[in-house]
């Protein structure tokens, strides 16, 4: 007769035969078992986090710099409440996340039990599954197919929700690592007819563009080498949207920048113009799209995603290529090569006048800024903080509002994965603890949150997690007193009514560094930015840098409400936008 | 506020609704109906009427009929997103015009009347494969399969005539001939 274990130990037999190497968690009553049996599993590492929205936001700067699923364990009721916003962030930028959550013992189950809640119905619109174990023999076979579930197709985090009475129980270990598809849902749908065609529109095509997106991150690395040859073998731009940046680098020629609300004059306008989009990976967004009916009126539309739904879910396409991005790119480019040897070169003829056309648009330079020598421009401050950093393979993860933008806009990235943002649901106070994960699964590598003071202070908690194991993450604030984002919509849209968007009695980071036994550094003119950005890196040990930047500095380029691509509001250089916004300009 | 400035995305242009009929093949384990039903709401689809039971206990699988309006394009995004969900095993969807379908819903009406009233109801129900379920000297309880709209006719008509209490299911479906759907 074989062993039996109980289900705390299965939780942790499943966990190692899945390869988990940390577990990013919080105690609490209804999964006390669980921890008990952590020191019996050397191999699987608990980094405990300060609260459980901050082990979430781990977990996903853990999975996303290293491609591997983050395994979140927390307790029941306010323990599993507080991991929502993680579930849901990662549930919007498709990153696999497995969540084991305690429960109140079955036979309590409905009565309004202490710390109790329905957290697989709060999870349920928020997981791609989940899962309450009802049985200890199901155990084993949920926790496998968890893991399936949340690393498979379009990946997203999956729940599993266990009851105290059933960590107890004893039964047979299964090991069940399947890789068989579920219910027949198989990713690879495409065939080479649908190559053909692809190949034949870009054949044909004078104006063309590739739009990539986070699918092409998710695909894995070998997806961004592919790409690189692809954009090689066609001499086509390409654009990228916020969460696709890295997957081609954003130093290239070929490369416009990113894309949408804040992207550049000349990506966005290439998009408006051109006569055949190639979207890889990524979903047409909102905050990509601008006003959809006027979105990209003259072009043919291709669109490669492994996710069926997000085909003509918001914009009707040509060509949908239903796939992963790896194994499309590889049919496509073994076609284009066979069919049309030399395409790049034979194709130049056609293309030129387009290329001429984006060279116009670039020549706009349309994330140019006013500098000063007074005060810090937060855009400075990141072209800085590149500078300073682009040869070490630093790992930058960010909160979200105008720093984010200006960071995907002035932050050139070259490799996959070295990007982490909330960009599907925005989350403020993502960056912090997202920089924690990274710096665990990359503990050599230089990890910078670049952060507004605002966002920050949502998860600053999670300072205290940095210091507890040695994680010298590297907090750069772009401090400007303001919620930078919500202010600059109150001035250009609401009147300049700066309704609660500034924040009074902020607290002096140096010293809230000093109080969590962390560094703490500022930076108050551009004459010394430089000198504190290298202090900053030199330091061993986790860093607050309190950048203090112009309080008034709008993000631009922007799409402004309601408009197609080509009606961008361009920054203060441009007379244009002084027409539209009035008296915004007296602000910059 | 009209326009409000702050608003990113303005709706465009409305397509026409149609109806259809979704049919769900799902794994009959807990919550798989809050799972469809939740992703109804949460994506703000409509739902007309749901049917829902067990069709194989031997595979616990349970068969959902949903009878939704959308757009074309919602009507293929509710396929889609269905698809996507883990229990689901097939999904299935007809225009309600389509002539190679069966459409049927149950309705159980009481009558409550003289006994002109009472036979005069189900003469009114004729056509509907009337079965009377339960009868005293002064009601009546007839099962009618029919049509929505058919039953809502007769509902109308029967209305005057002492109609105390109605209980409908919503629509059931199955495709005709030899043909079974994959």
């Amino acid at each position: 007769m074989s062993k039996l274990y109980s289900g705390a130990e299965i939780v942790f037999k499943c966990l190692e035969a899945q390869d988990v190497e940390y577990i990013f968690g919080y105690p609490g009553g209804a999964v006390l078992p669980i921890y008990d049996e952590l020191k019996n599993h050397e191999s699987i590492k608990h980094i405990l986090a300060r609260h459980e929205q901050g082990a979430g936001h781990a977990a996903e700067g853990y999975a996303r710099s290293s491609g591997k699923p983050g395994v979140v364990l927390v307790t029941s009721g306010p323990g599993a409440t507080n991991a929502v916003t993680a579930l849901t962030d990662a549930y919007m930028d498709s990153i696999p996340l497995v969540c084991i959550s305690g429960q109140v013992p079955t036979h309590l189950i409905g009565t309004d039990a202490f710390q109790e809640c329905d957290t697989t119905g709060i999870t349920r619109p928020c997981t791609k599954h989940n899962w309450l174990v009802k049985d200890v023999k199901d155990l084993s076979k949920i926790i496998h197919k968890a893991f399936e579930v949340a690393t498979t197709g379009r990946p997203g985090p999956v729940l599993v929700d266990i009851p105290k009475d059933i960590q107890f129980q004893k039964t047979k270990y299964v090991n069940s690592i399947k890789r068989k598809k579920l219910n027949g849902k198989i990713h690879n749908k495409f065939n080479q007819g649908e190559i053909d065609q692809f190949v034949k529109l870009m054949v044909n095509s004078s104006k063309p563009i590739l739009y990539t997106g986070g699918g092409v991150i998710n695909s894995g690395p070998k997806a961004s080498e592919l790409l690189r040859e692809l954009v090689s073998l066609t001499g086509f731009p390409i654009t990228s949207t916020l969460q696709g940046l890295g997957s081609y680098p954003g130093d290239d020629n070929q490369f416009l920048g990113m894309l949408g609300m804040h992207g550049t004059y000349e990506a966005n306008n290439a998009m408006h113009d051109c006569d055949l989009m190639i979207n890889i990976g990524a979903r047409f967004d909102d905050r990509i799209t601008g006003k959809i009916d006027e979105f990209s009126p003259k072009s043919k539309k291709v669109h490669i995603d492994i996710d069926p739904s997000s085909i003509n879910k918001n914009i009707k396409v040509d060509l949908p290529i239903v796939g992963d991005v790896s194994e499309v790119m590889l049919s496509v480019i073994k076609t284009l090569k066979k069919k049309h040897p030399n395409f790049a070169s034979s194709n130049k003829e056609k293309t030129s006048k387009w290329w001429e056309k984006i060279s116009k648009w670039r020549s706009v330079n349309s994330l140019n800024f006013i500098n000063s020598d007074k005060t810090i421009k937060p855009q400075h401050a990141i072209q800085r903080l590149y500078e300073l950093t682009k040869d070490k393979d630093t790992y930058i993860t960010t909160e979200v509002g105008q720093h984010q933008m200006w960071a995907a806009q002035h932050y050139k990235f070259n490799k996959p994965n070295r990007w982490m943002t909330s960009g599907g649901l925005g989350t403020m106070g993502y960056g912090l603890p997202a920089a924690v994960g990274v710096q665990i699964a990359h503990p050599d590598k230089l990890v910078v949150d670049i952060a507004g003071e605002a966002s920050v202070l949502m998860t600053i908690q999670e300072m205290s997690t940095a210091i507890q194991y040695n994680l010298p993450i590297k907090i750069f604030i772009l401090n400007n007193e303001y919620m930078g984002m919500v202010r600059q919509w109150q001035e250009l849209l609401h009147e300049k009514n700066y309704s609660e968007s500034y924040t009074a009695a902020l607290p002096d980071f140096v010293k809230l560094a000093e109080a969590y036994g962390c560094v703490g550094i500022r930076a108050k003119t551009p004459d010394e930015l430089d000198e504190k950005i290298k202090e900053m890196i030199n330091v061993n040990k986790p860093v607050i840098f309190d950048c203090l930047v112009d309080k008034e500095e709008n993000c631009f380029p922007m799409i402004p409400s309601g408009k197609p691509h080509n009606q961008m509001l361009l920054g203060p250089n441009d007379q244009k936008e002084n027409k539209i916004t009035g008296k915004g300009k007296t602000l910059v | 506020m009209s326009k409000p400035k702050s608003a990113y995305s303005i709706p465009g242009k409305k397509q026409k609704n149609d109806t259809h009929i979704i049919v769900v093949w799902v794994d009959n384990e807990a919550g798989v109906l809050a799972r469809v039903v939740g992703l109804f709401s949460g994506r703000g689809y409509n739902i007309e009427s749901l049917a829902v039971a067990e069709v194989d206990p031997k595979l616990n699988i349970s068969r959902i009929t949903i009878v939704t309006t959308g757009t074309p394009q919602v009507i293929e995004q509710i396929k889609l997103q269905l698809g996507k969900l883990v229990p689901v095993h097939k999904v299935a969807d007809f225009m309600r015009g389509d002539k190679k379908i069966i459409f049927k819903e149950m309705a159980l009406l009481k009558i409550v009347g003289n006994n002109i009233k009472r036979k005069k109801a189900i003469k009114f129900c004729k056509k509907f494969n009337p079965v009377v379920l339960d009868k005293t000297n002064k009601s009546v309880v007839v099962q009618i399969t029919a049509l929505r709209r058919e039953i809502d006719t007769i509902m109308n008509n029967l209305k005057k005539i002492g109609l105390v209490s109605v209980s409908r299911t919503g629509a059931v479906a199955m495709t005709r001939g030899a043909e079974v759907f994959k």
